[in-house]
């Protein structure tokens, strides 16, 4: 059974926006005139697993030529939160607390392999977890049930930072109401992949259109500058999409590596001021463990010292150390690193489906394994 | 999570700490949001992500792409 039809998909791209064939066209050029300078193998790195859904739903890889490759990046926050957050938040739910996550990190397994794994799982055996929309309206669940003790699964990177900065700052936090700041940050990781692994071998990047709404796309400077990599902080229709591809391609045959900002519709150079002002009277950086992948420096983020008392680690007095959470077979921690494709992992719609996601990559929207299993014409016997 | 719809605002409540909270259009639903941009009006449009409204929609910046592609297909 074929699942998808990426060419109806394609046929809609172009039947929206005919001038896509002109920019499809203007890729090839440019990439066969980079292909006679030697660049066989262009590697393209999208950060955030909203464009990996762009690129995977309309089939932009079959539209690329021989020598382009874009490769799905570490931009799926669910994909990176520690397992043991979960293994702390399933237990606490059998207790006196109630906890609140998107509805993205609910399915997310903890460290363990057996019996409750994740917050759906705790649910299913009489424990106390539920899906909000926001943090505004678990905000609104603890002020109208003051009895009650509530913790919210703060997982995200900038661009959901100010959902719980906001309200902090403007003490619109009831005090029956906890947070787990799981918060990570993407420029530090992007550092981290581009040092600790040269075997990615990134031509070019996509930078995260809604974290740079946030941070500000000046925040990507460094990538070309001391790393010689052309980048774009791109939109996520598949127009955004191509058109930054172009630009990189463009970059790389004039060998001027820059930073260009496709998203303007959106994105400030400087990002949005308020919130980074809100993130930072609440937050304060720390080194933090990706899951799988390791403590990365300064890439986290915990609550200023004013604001303890609405942090569930600090309250409860645990320590937030690194726990092995890599699963046994699960290839996660390399698809999030761009250093292996879902279709690599022999789990990948097997013991592992959407339905029932054995590991972190197939849990969320934005993880690299689930876009696949949901996206691609993949034959099922 | 990095999800971000474009929402149109429709109202522009203010608390006593001076938050904003915006009632916003996102497709065919209206849902309450925190708005992370001091200066909004009613007519707006918004990038909404997690329940935030994040950042504000310059319709005048898609010129920039239409210009691009008239490059091209000179």
């Amino acid at each position: 059974m074929i699942l998808m039809t990426i060419e109806k998909k394609i046929r809609e791209l172009y039947q929206v926006n005919p001038k896509t064939r002109i920019l499809v066209e203007k890729i090839h050029e440019k990439a066969k005139l980079l292909e006679e300078e030697g660049y066989d193998n262009i590697r393209i790195m999208n950060f955030c697993g909203t464009h990996e859904w762009t690129i995977t739903h309309y089939g932009i890889r079959t539209l690329m030529p021989e020598n382009i490759e874009l490769i799905a990046g570490p931009g799926c926050p669910v994909c990176i939160t520690p397992g043991h957050y979960v293994d702390i938040l399933t237990d606490l739910s059998f207790d006196e607390y109630t906890v609140l996550s998107y509805g993205d990190s609910y399915k997310l397994p903890g460290t363990r392999i057996k019996g409750i794994r994740s917050l759906f799982d705790a649910r299913l055996h009489g424990g106390k977890t539920e899906i909000v929309y926001s943090f505004y309206d678990a905000v609104k669940k603890a002020i109208n049930n003051k009895d009650k003790k509530y913790v919210f699964f703060a997982v995200g990177f900038e661009t959901t930072m100010p959902s719980t900065a906001v309200p902090l700052v403007n003490n619109m936090v009831p005090e029956n109401l906890y947070i787990l700041s799981a918060y990570r940050l993407t420029p530090p990781i992007m550092k981290y992949l581009l040092e600790k692994h040269p075997e990615a071998r990134l031509s070019g990047i996509l930078a995260p259109g809604h974290v740079s709404a946030i941070i500000g796309a000046n925040s990507w400077l460094f990538l070309p500058r001391d790393y010689g990599v052309p980048t774009v902080v791109a939109g996520f229709e598949p127009l955004d999409v191509l058109v930054a591809v172009y630009y990189i391609l463009d970059m790389l045959l004039s060998k001027k590596p820059s930073l260009i900002n496709e998203y303007t519709r959106v994105v400030k150079p400087e990002g949005n001021i308020y919130a980074k002002e809100m993130i930072k009277r609440a937050y304060k950086i720390i080194d933090s463990y990706w899951r799988g992948i390791g403590i990365v420096p300064s890439s986290g983020a915990i609550h200023r010292e004013e604001y303890n008392n609405r942090d569930i680690l600090h309250i409860l007095g645990i320590e937030d150390k690194p726990m092995k959470d890599v699963l046994p077979g699960c290839r996660c921690p390399e698809v999030t690193l761009g250093l292996a494709k879902p279709t690599d992992c022999p789990l990948f719609l097997k013991a592992c489906t959407p339905s029932n996601p054995y590991g972190p990559c197939m849990v969320s929207s934005e993880g690299t394994c689930k876009i696949w299993a949901e996206n691609l014409p993949i034959r099922i016997k | 999570m990095c999800l971000g719809v474009p929402a149109e605002v429709l109202e522009v409540k203010r608390s006593e700490t001076g938050l904003q909270v915006l009632k916003v259009k996102m497709g065919g639903i209206i849902k309450e949001v925190i708005s992370a941009i001091p200066d909004l009006k009613p007519g707006e449009y918004v990038i909404v992500h997690a329940g935030v409204a994040i950042s504000k929609i310059n319709e005048d910046e898609l010129e920039e792409i239409l210009e691009l592609f008239k490059q091209m297909s000179e």
